[in-house]
């Protein structure tokens, strides 16, 4: 079954047609980059998969989007569920100002763990995912605001880990970082390819060749091309996402 | 060139006028609290706090009022803060942004500005006959409640408004509920901002007299209350009611009242003012 399947996603925010015609498939346990210049829809689009436009008024969507093989814009699909199993890192870290140990808890609390002990192991293992463990192990109860950016934002990897989901959705997550903790992001996003599936925002040409498997290429709301990576940046077959992807516009 | 001189001229003026507008006011108070302080402050003791009133003066003492006080704001508590916290959070997180919801955010900043005897008129009528509740300290609580409503609702809504929408989707984005996020996530990072606008409100509502007359509390008050339901007075009906006496006497004991009054209003702003500057170095997003 296809984690992520859209058919002809259109996105109107009032008059304006954000989306057009969007239809691409996702493979479970791959790393899928979305690129283009600033307002180009691509966020627009990660967030229609797990349904965070729908605070904005404004926001109509036509078309389908499946997620695991389920429409999730019916009427039957609770949404807390759709997104506990497609979780989402953010552009800024985002943690909750509160102790780095609740950060992680709060998830699991608010679907209804109780148990502490089964809390406790669970934030251990989620945050030894995201290799923050042992950099925060003797200050849990310290607040997640004091940490670097780099591990607030491994942090709130860590807390979306928690839930266990099956599909993570990345805004352009290191952006807001340096270099080296962009490294480490990076990193990790390659260890957690194996169990999860993972659809990354960024403006970072060299960062989307480096993460990726498969390259989804925007252009004013347009998918202009969809390919494997290596295909994308060394052999592109439209002349818009060559022009791109070499830097003369964008 | 000229112009430049008159500009130079006009700006020290400025400075000068501002100096002394600023010494005017300040000068008033000082002469207020030292006028206040040195007829009252000697009059203070013990028993000026455990007597109760008197027509002798110098064995009058507050002890209806200040306990009056305190179970008035000790009930308008109970009723206003639950209700302005929840009215607050619904307009700012839950409504929708319509001309419906203008209209009513229009008329709870305008509700702010009604003078407090109308909200005695309407708490008399209300509270004291159709609920029957008599002049009674639940009555007087009612009345003052509705008188601090808007303000807790404003600085609920002010304090929830300062919350960034990035908190919003992170807990949106671990599946949490609308109420989930407001709950556990915005009012708590919101709280400072709210808990100043209570006590402010509260410290508005100590001193309230108006109202309080209007449904009937009591000038002469012989006892002390032990259920919302007892007639009451409060610290400023007193000071009042000693006021308009003859006998110098009891101006004494109304300089002392209001030593009291004042004391425990600098002490309600002090807390919001401490709580705000906490809360505004804990959170820095």
């Amino acid at each position: 079954m296809k984690p992520i399947e859209a058919k002809n996603v259109n996105v109107f925010y009032g008059e304006n047609h954000v989306l057009k015609d969007i239809s691409l498939t996702i493979k479970e346990n791959t790393v899928t980059a979305f690129i283009g210049p600033s307002g180009c829809g691509k966020s627009t689009f990660l967030r229609t998969l797990n349904r965070m436009n729908d605070y904005i008024e404004s926001f109509r969507k036509k078309g389908k989007v499946y997620i695991n093989g389920k429409e999730i814009y019916d009427k039957d699909v609770r949404v807390e569920d759709l997104r506990r199993k497609v979780g989402m890192v953010f552009q800024k870290p985002n943690p909750f100002p509160k102790t780095i140990y609740e950060n992680v808890a709060y998830g699991l609390k608010i679907h209804g763990m109780k148990d502490k002990a089964e809390i406790d192991a669970r934030v251990e293992k989620s945050l030894k995912q995201a290799v923050l463990w042992s950099e925060v192990k003797d200050k849990l109860d310290k607040p997640a605001l004091s940490l670097s950016g780099g591990q607030q934002q491994r942090l709130c990897i860590a807390r979306t880990l928690a839930v266990k989901p099956t599909i993570i959705l990345m805004d352009e997550p290191a952006s807001a970082l340096d270099p080296l903790s962009t490294a480490k992001i990076e990193e990790l996003i390659h260890e957690l390819k194996e169990k999860y599936t993972i659809v990354i925002v960024t403006h970072n040409m060299q960062q989307a060749a480096r993460v990726s498997d498969r390259t989804a290429f925007f252009y004013l709301g347009e998918l202009v091309e969809y390919d494997k990576t290596s295909v994308i940046f060394t052999h592109p077959s439209n002349k818009q996402t060559e022009n791109y992807i070499t830097g003369r516009f964008g | 060139m000229s112009n430049i001189r008159t500009n130079r001229l006009l700006d020290s003026m400025f400075k000068y006028v501002g100096i002394a507008c600023t010494l005017l006011a300040i000068g008033v108070l000082a002469i207020f609290l030292g006028d206040i302080l040195i007829q009252g402050i000697r009059r203070i003791d013990w028993s000026f706090l455990t007597s109760l009133p008197s027509r002798r003066a110098e064995r009058a003492g507050i002890l209806p009022a200040w306990t009056g006080t305190a179970w008035i704001l000790g009930l308008t508590a109970i009723i206003a803060i639950p209700l302005g916290i929840s009215a607050g959070s619904y307009l700012q997180e839950y409504g929708t942004k319509n001309r419906l919801a203008y209209i009513i955010e229009l008329n709870i900043a305008n509700l702010a500005g009604v003078p407090s005897i109308i909200y005695g008129l309407l708490g008399l009528q209300v509270f004291v006959r159709l609920f029957a509740f008599g002049g009674s300290l639940l009555a007087g609580a009612f009345t003052l409640s509705l008188l601090i409503l808007p303000v807790i609702i404003v600085a609920t809504r002010e304090a929830l408004k300062a919350v960034p929408n990035s908190l919003r989707e992170a807990s949106y984005g671990m599946g949490a509920t609308k109420w989930q996020t407001t709950w556990l996530q915005v009012l708590p990072a919101a709280s400072g901002g709210i808990l100043t606008g209570i006590i402010l409100a509260l410290s508005r509502a100590i001193g309230e007299t108006a109202p309080l007359i209007v449904i009937g509390a009591l000038a002469y008050v012989p006892f002390v209350a032990d259920s919302p339901m007892d007639e009451f007075t409060v610290l400023p009906i007193q000071i009042f009611n000693w006021v308009s006496r003859p006998q110098a006497a009891f101006l004494v004991n109304a300089a002392a009242a209001i030593i009291i009054l004042l004391g425990i209003t600098f002490v309600m702003n002090g807390i919001a003012i401490y709580l705000r500057n906490r809360w505004q170095k804990k959170i820095s997003w």
